[in-house]
């Protein structure tokens, strides 16, 4: 009999402790088939960020170092200018990369650092139980926005894929979601895209990922994919918004 | 054998200039004064070896950088001063939990806030106490001379490497500054054994590893902070460094540090030109502490003034390891002057005419 779908080899079996309908399994998953596509398991280091991802080291059959809050995109220049040969990722939340980390992932995506960047936005703190992030949506409650985020005392949502993609340095800007398997399917394909840039040395690639957090929105699973469609993609549209064939050299 | 070499530089670029030679490959900084001729010259200096300097966005991203770096089993440095070693204080809790080993110079200069750019001691605390959270050490070391700059940082790299630890050196902007000769040496070994069982390098062949400060499951914490503490003990145990100049007879003994250590040197060959008995310690290394010597000397001496460029930070460690009936004087600048041979000549015979 053909085997027609297994676990990646990037991935280990241990079973994920994401709540039920996160979308961090998916992520994960797409993340390991791209390395496997391109044979980069034995090569690959990844950074984990701090979240409910930190404990991207039990899921990844790869050599993983825990960055700071924050952190994770100037620990993986640090690691790749060493490893220049290796592929290095980072894998961060919202909370993460677009408040605390913020200065972090803009000068690395500046500099072009050969490195990928995965980028969960679920618009919402998810490992310190539902607090507002950078990314909830106006309107939207959360623990520390309990009658709703108001730009006059927040700010807006901010939109990390539209600014990244205006500095010179990234090879590939893109933002995708994982709530359809229609989304699933381009998700896989731009994320393949992010590590293949790296293996070619284009330089710095952010794929943003719009994702669940089914148990800090107070939805189901079900509701919670539906909120992607209708909330967060007309605020946070999908799509590549900048693609390098080559990076100049020195 | 040929004649060593004599080179007249400034202590920062002596840092520097020993670094690459023990084989410091990578180096991430981000400029401040008094400490600018240490990333200067390694951006000048390590491409030709290979290696890499990159200017971070800020002192943040450098300690970051470092610890990716670090985690490959690379030699990797970077420096900074009072207020750029206060952002990395996260970082160097890192360090520590993750057990890593790194090199960062501290050319300090006078606080609080932004302070001056001139010399002071006023980091003592943050250097040997912690600064960051948590439960942990790093090795500090405190030069001197030029020369010993150049020797402590061939020295900081190795002993990083040993207990998989941050080694800090701790100096000011005198020390950053002077310009005087000094021996160049390269080590026998430059870099760490490529088979350490932790390096992240790819999980070829290999399970994959792990780099990582997090422990949540039921007593794991406490087995690692465990773990931590006797490594810090080991520490305390073999590595203390420590100068004794004329204390076998001293009826006073001066304890002093880095700078000031040097200025005390030149005060006490002019007391003891007039006849009075006094003797100096100098801790080289500030973490471990030389406790047991001060403990031992206590035991004959018992009269110390204690000699810094702050209001009282290293005097507790003196006053905590002298036995009880040691009397310890203080005699601190605040940052903003330094104290002139002169001054610790009149401190130092006024003290002397009244314990002996």
């Amino acid at each position: 009999m053909k085997q027609v779908f297994k676990r990646p080899e990037s991935m280990t079996s241990k079973p994920f402790h994401f709540c039920p309908g996160c979308h961090h399994g998916i992520v994960h998953r797409l993340v390991a088939e791209a390395l496997d596509h391109f044979s980069l398991r034995e090569k690959t280091i990844g950074v984990a960020s701090v979240g409910c991802s930190v404990f991207l080291y039990d899921y990844f059959a790869v050599d993983v170092i825990e960055a700071p809050h924050g952190r994770a995109a100037a620990v993986a220049t640090g690691t790749k200018r060493v490893l220049s040969d290796h592929i290095v990722f980072t894998y961060q939340g919202d909370g993460d990369l677009a408040a605390i980390g913020t200065a972090e992932v803009i000068h690395a995506a500046n500099r072009g650092d050969n490195i990928t960047i995965i980028f969960v936005n679920n618009s919402i703190y998810g490992m310190t139980g539902g607090q507002m992030a950078p990314t909830t949506l106006l309107g939207q409650r959360s623990t520390t926005s309990p009658y709703g985020r108001d730009y006059r005392r927040d700010g807006y949502p901010i939109k990390m894929t539209e600014m990244l993609a205006a500095l010179e340095g990234p090879s590939l800007v893109s933002r995708v979601a994982v709530n359809t398997p229609a989304n699933v399917k381009k998700a896989r394909k731009v994320i393949r895209q992010a590590f293949q840039m790296q293996v070619e040395g284009k330089g710095f690639s952010f794929v943003e990922v719009l994702s669940t957090c089914p148990t800090n929105w107070g939805v189901t699973p079900q509701a919670a994919n539906d909120r992607i469609a209708e909330e967060m993609i007309p605020y946070f549209p999908l799509g590549t918004l900048k693609q390098k064939d080559v990076i100049d050299v020195l | 054998m040929s004649t060593p070499k004599k080179v007249f530089t400034k202590g920062n670029e002596a840092i520097a200039m020993a670094a690459i030679n023990a084989g410091c490959r990578y180096y991430f900084g981000y400029p401040i004064t008094p400490q600018n001729e240490i990333p200067e010259y390694m951006a000048m200096h390590l491409p030709a070896t290979g290696g890499e300097f990159l200017q971070a966005e800020s002192e943040i991203a450098s300690i970051n950088m470092l610890i990716g770096a670090a985690a490959t089993g690379a030699r990797v440095m970077t420096s900074s001063s009072g207020p750029g070693i206060s952002l990395m204080q996260e970082g160097f809790s890192y360090f520590a939990g993750n057990e890593l080993p790194a090199v960062v110079v501290n050319m300090s200069r006078q606080g609080p806030g932004l302070g001056g750019i001139n010399a002071t001691q006023g980091d003592y605390f943050q250097s040997v106490k912690g600064g960051g959270h948590g439960d942990y050490k790093l090795i500090v070391l405190a030069p001197h001379t030029g020369q010993e700059l150049y020797d402590l940082t061939i020295k900081a790299f190795e002993i990083a490497e040993k207990y998989r630890i941050l080694t800090l050196i701790l100096g000011d902007a005198i020390l950053g500054q002077i310009k005087e000769p000094i021996v160049p040496w390269i080590p026998e070994k430059t870099a760490g054994d490529p088979d350490r069982d932790w390096l992240i390098t790819g999980a070829k062949g290999r399970d994959p590893r792990l780099i990582k400060s997090l422990f949540l499951a039921d007593g794991e914490m406490e087995k690692h902070n465990w773990h931590l503490q006797a490594k810090y003990d080991q520490i305390e145990r073999d590595d203390v460094m420590v100068e004794m100049v004329d204390t076998d007879d001293a009826e006073l003994v001066v304890v002093a540090f880095g700078s000031v250590a040097r200025i005390v040197k030149s005060a006490i060959a002019q007391v003891r030109e007039a006849g009075m008995k006094v003797g100096l310690v100098r801790p080289i290394t500030l973490f471990p502490f030389p406790r047991k010597a001060l403990y031992e000397l206590g035991g004959k001496t018992k009269n110390f003034l204690v000699a810094e460029m702050n209001t009282g930070q290293m005097v507790e460690d003196v006053q905590l390891n002298l036995p009880g009936d040691c009397q310890v004087d203080f005699y601190g600048r605040p940052g903003g002057s330094v104290p002139t041979p002169e001054d610790l000549y009149s401190i130092i015979s006024e003290t002397y005419e009244r314990v002996s």
